[in-house]
């Protein structure tokens, strides 16, 4: 295709991401540099309906000047990304200095928030990505071979985990997995323990939020797989068939090998959506338990008063930590597409 | 819970704010032209002031209202600009905060001077002298119990926090309920608001005197996480995820006879659709408790009131005015709207359920602080003390951890160098 | 080729398939199913902390109805809170979404597949890269602006907002179904005379649309779904249904509320199973029409 023809078909869908996403990357990366000014602080008293007080509070006039001068906020370089709530450099480096041994350091490195942060964010991605693509595979194969006039009953039923909004689901799940709800009651008939409760106990939270994952996300990697089943090339099939192929290796050697790049897909999308897990984290109310970079933004974003920088240094650390993530299946597609393209 | 802060300030009205019946009565608000933009939270006090603000529109006075619970993530950038796309934000005691810091809301003096006329004067918040806002609502936490259990083993309702637990053992041991003590311990803002008002009732200070140097780790600091460390043993479990909303559905399910609960939720628990006889019947209220000895009880005091924008035409300013004035107007009470919250407003008579707050601002309770940084402290404490709770590190550890967590938040914001 | 693999099928991998069916059918439809048991019922019931079977018999329900199922979640939602407005809403989002998405998607990822330059793996790297972004992060950086210059609070800007959030997705999805549409089709095309534009009119259109229905669904589960982008940008009159069940519940959850968010859930499920069922044949029919085998 030519440059020209390629320009104009891109047009659009380049322009909108160009509007809509780059530039607030752009802005995203400058706020991390800059912090508000330094506050003016003056002590005046406060009156209202409970009496009067002495307080402090930031006085405007004097602050307004600083503000008029320099617009963005006093420039601060990479100090957002070092201090306690990000990287939290000088604090890693005292632990390293104290602490005697391995597990010791690890123990008290996720007492810092972004480590905190970055172990369940992990695992999380470490144990739901697999397991969503090998579940939403076999619904795929199994939906695939049902009889026709049942598919598009199970289909529906399958996708309701994706569409029911996540922010009702989780109050509905939320109740059910309460110790006395009906799956936190069938729980604790199944293991006998009366007490059993998942949302008082970490290990326990972190395998809810990761079922509710796999349960929430399968239906996703489903309904492409099913997709790219509908493309599979019979002859293929047959010829295999003729060959001798059993049910297994027509599976293993054509179908599996036609979604590849499906699979590839799907991996990369749910990498980056599980790195960024969010939603069942404040559904389930775990974040005593379990919090994520992107539950950290909205920490920094819906306190009383809002930490911007902090929110976009997180956000910045996000994109830096789905890059890499997602590198070596980056570097997969980069070969295909040189073998394609000579 | 997302923005709990306003959990707290939910008023206390089981019926659907479908009709306010008052629309005929104040369509005259002497107002002639000019623009009302209101953003605000949803709960149904807010919802009644909201449709009185709109009863003053006209054909040369436009009044829109936009009340979510999402009000403030959207209204320092929506009075941000000139002008300003609201005219005025509903706000609390901590969250005014965040509107001065960014100096977007405008001295209201000569606006009351000219048209204030009845406003009273406990209504007027002023710092420094000058008049930023005009509340209509106040609240705060106390005590809540169930007489009838307190009448089963014997003991008046609590008027310390010690009591409480004592009751709370007694009531475990005769077998009557396995978690006796309610409270909203979720992690994050209410965990942290439970911090802050143990920590006030054992006589602490946050902050070096006129510093944003946070000082919290200290003996009162350490009484107080393991005063609510003793009461979290009485709650249920999963006490961790329990906010508001969660320890009031415990309470009514009959789970809980004793819990420190806003005074604004109280109305609904009394008035349950389809709830046991029993509960409603036995849910009685009490003033605040104090703890560790200290005479200034583990409460705070809250109000909510409104502001106007800074960055709008002065008509549009008396229009604002004018019009939120007319909405919180004394006619408006009515038998609908009466139990709705604790109302600041001239002739407002208590209900039964008000009695707790009024109890709370009759023992010298403290305001919430209205500090330019307490809520990069609150936000702090929410993430940090959880681990405390369940026993993962020391009190003293998790309140280093709390300090050095604002520390980095107060340098980023420019409070401290 | 499903009926007769089906027809080919031994009797115990038969079984085995219809149990992990059915398994998986109860682990993903039984709470939407308790959800729509419940929806007729008070929230004390809905929500029993003291006996998870009130849930099913519902006690208070009958205590307060004198029958055990009760209509008045669906009622209040619907008459007396308007959540008609909310579905308008959210159909005009969606459908604008839905065609701009995929007019601007299939266009942009048919390009993609069909250029063998480099600067096509770099663009699909930055559009991945953009996905990156969390969504809370770039909606509050949209704010200010939109307050700015008035375009906050309206429907087209959400819209708008939506299709770019969902281009990356959209882009990587369709330019992979494209590259399985063989090359030599739209070659032919332009050797007949054709532009490249007329052989993506006349050649691939025809073609594309079971891949271009699968990415259409997910481009309108975002705009159905979508909360974050909505609950910020749009005002209170113009709320989409998700927003709107949330004020329904609100952050104080007045009693009575909690079950109109309820019923207006399931309410809101109901268009997305005539979707499904709709589309499912489409799927279908384009495998039937050896459309893709060229």
């Amino acid at each position: 295709m030519k440059h020209r023809t390629f320009f104009w078909f891109f047009l659009p869908t380049g322009l909108a991401m160009l509007l809509f996403i780059a530039l607030p990357i752009i802005s995203v990366v400058t706020q991390s540099l800059y912090a508000p000014h330094e506050a003016v602080l003056s002590i005046v008293e406060n009156c209202g309906p409970f009496g009067c007080k002495e307080e402090t509070t930031v006085d405007q006039a004097a602050t307004e000047a600083l503000r008029a001068a320099e617009p963005l906020g006093r420039f601060v370089g990479l100090e957002i990304y070092l201090d306690r709530g990000h990287l939290a450099v000088q604090e890693v480096s005292q632990l390293w200095a104290s602490e005697p041994t391995w597990s010791s350091f690890f123990s008290r490195l996720g007492n810092l928030p972004f480590y905190r942060a970055m172990s369940f964010t992990v695992t999380y991605v470490a144990v739901v990505t697999p397991m969503v693509i090998i579940l939403g595979l076999m619904i795929a194969l199994a939906v695939n071979s049902l009889h026709r006039h049942l598919k598009g009953l199970v289909i529906f039923f399958s996708l309701l985990p994706f569409i029911v909004p996540p922010l009702i689901g989780s109050l509905i799940l939320f109740w059910m997995v309460d110790s006395r709800g009906v799956f936190g009651t069938f729980l604790q008939y199944l293991s006998g323990d009366p007490n059993l409760s998942l949302k008082a106990s970490t290990a326990l939270t972190w395998i809810m939020l990761m079922v509710y994952g796999i349960w929430h996300s399968a239906p996703f990697a489903f309904v492409i797989f099913y997709a790219g089943l509908q493309t599979v090339p019979q002859d293929t099939i047959e010829s295999a068939v003729i060959d001798g192929a059993s049910r297994w290796e027509q599976t293993r050697y054509v179908v599996i090998p036609h979604l590849m790049p499906l699979v590839t897909f799907v991996a990369l999308i749910q990498l980056m959506d599980n790195f960024r897990v969010f939603e069942p984290i404040v559904g389930f109310k775990s974040e005593a338990h379990a919090t994520s970079l992107s539950w950290i933004i909205f920490n920094d974003l819906g306190g009383e008063t809002r930490l911007l920088s902090s929110a976009a240094t997180t956000s910045v650390l996000t994109i830096l930590g789905v890059a890499i993530l997602l590198s070596p299946v980056l570097v997969r597609t980069w070969r295909d597409f040189n073998a394609k393209a000579h | 819970m997302k923005h709990v802060k306003t959990a707290l300030l939910s008023a206390a009205a089981v019926i659907a704010m479908g009709d306010f019946a008052m629309a005929d009565g104040h369509a005259n608000c002497g107002i002639e032209t000019g623009r009302v933009s209101i953003v605000g939270n949803e709960f149904p006090a807010i919802q009644t002031v909201g449709a009185g603000a709109q009863a003053c529109a006209s054909g040369s006075v436009e009044v829109k209202t936009n009340l979510t619970a999402d009000h403030q993530k959207i209204n320092l950038a929506g009075m941000s600009g000139n002008p300003a796309e609201y005219t005025s934000a509903i706000v609390a005691n901590s969250s005014i905060v965040a509107l001065m810091n960014d100096d977007v809301i405008r001295p209201l003096d000569d606006l009351v001077a000219k048209f204030g006329g009845d406003l009273k004067k406990n209504q007027l918040i002023t710092v420094g002298g000058e008049i930023v806002a005009v509340a209509f609502m106040a609240n705060a936490q106390h005590l809540v119990y169930r007489d009838d259990v307190l009448k089963e083993i014997g003991v008046e309702p609590p008027k310390t926090y010690e009591d409480m637990l004592a009751a709370a053992k007694m009531i475990r041991d005769k077998g009557i309920m396995e978690n006796p003590l309610g409270g909203a311990y979720a992690a994050g803002w209410n965990l942290a608001q439970e911090f802050n008002n143990m920590y006030i009732g054992h006589g602490g200070q946050f902050f070096k005197p006129g510093t944003a140097e946070v000082s919290i780790n200290n003996e009162q600091g350490v009484a107080a996480l393991e005063m609510m460390k003793a009461l979290s043993e009485y709650m249920n479990p999963d006490f961790l995820t329990h906010d508001s909303n969660a320890t009031s559905a415990e309470w009514k399910a009959g789970n809980v006879a004793l819990m420190n609960m806003w005074g604004s939720r109280v109305g609904p628990l009394r008035d349950t659709e389809g709830s046991s006889q029993e509960v409603v019947d036995n849910t009685m209220i009490s003033a605040p408790m104090t703890v560790g000895g200290g005479s200034t009880p583990a409460t705070t005091l809250w109000w909510d009131g409104w502001t106007v924008a800074k960055n709008i035409s002065d008509e549009d300013a008396e229009a604002t005015f004018k019009a939120l004035k007319a909405a919180i107007d004394p006619a408006i009470l009515n038998e609908e709207t009466t139990p709705q919250a604790v109302w600041l407003i001239e002739g407002y008579e208590p209900t039964p359920a008000a009695t707790g707050v009024f109890a709370a601002a009759n023992m010298g309770s403290v305001p919430y602080p209205m500090l330019p940084y307490q809520g990069l402290l609150h936000t702090a404490l929410g993430a940090e003390l959880s681990d405390f709770m369940q026993g993962k590190e020391s009190a003293a550890q998790a309140l280093a951890d709390a300090e050095a967590a604002y520390t980095a938040a107060a340098k980023e914001k420019g409070f401290l160098n | 080729m499903s009926t007769s693999l089906a027809r080919r099928q031994p009797l115990g991998l038969r079984i085995a398939l219809y149990a992990f069916v059915v398994i998986w059918l109860i682990l993903a439809a039984f709470p939407f199913l308790w959800t729509l048991w419940g929806s007729f019922k008070v929230e004390l019931d809905f929500f029993s902390l003291s006996n998870w079977t009130d849930a099913l018999t519902g006690p208070r329900t009958e205590a307060v109805y004198g029958k055990p199922f009760t209509g008045a979640g669906y009622e209040g939602a619907w008459v007396q809170e308007e959540f008609w407005r909310a579905v308008l809403n959210t159909s005009i989002v969606c459908f604008c979404v839905v065609c701009i998405s995929l007019t601007f998607g299939t266009l942009g990822g048919y390009a993609l597949s069909r250029s063998g330059y480099k600067y096509v793996f770099w663009l699909l790297i930055i559009a991945l890269i953009f996905r990156a972004l969390p969504q809370i992060t770039l909606v509050s950086g949209y704010l200010q602006p939109f307050f700015a210059w008035n375009l906050w609070g309206i429907l087209p800007t959400t819209i708008i907002v939506l299709v770019a959030i969902n281009q990356p997705f959209t882009l990587w999805m369709l330019h992979s179904f494209f590259t399985k549409i063989p090359i030599e089709l739209d070659e032919s095309a332009k050797v007949d005379g054709c532009t490249q534009f007329q052989a993506f009119r006349h050649v691939i259109i025809p073609v594309m649309w079971p891949g271009v229905i699968t990415t259409g669904l997910f481009s309108f589960l975002l705009a159905y779904n979508d909360f974050a982008v909505a609950a910020m940008l749009l005002s209170e009159e113009n709320r989409t249904m998700v927003p709107a069940i949330a004020a329904f519940l609100g952050t104080t959850q007045t009693e009575g509320n909690v079950m109109f968010a309820v019923a207006a859930v399931v309410s809101a499920t109901a268009p997305l199973f005539v979707l499904v069922m709709f589309f499912q044949r489409q799927i279908v029919s384009g495998l039937t029409a050896g459309a893709v085998k060229g």
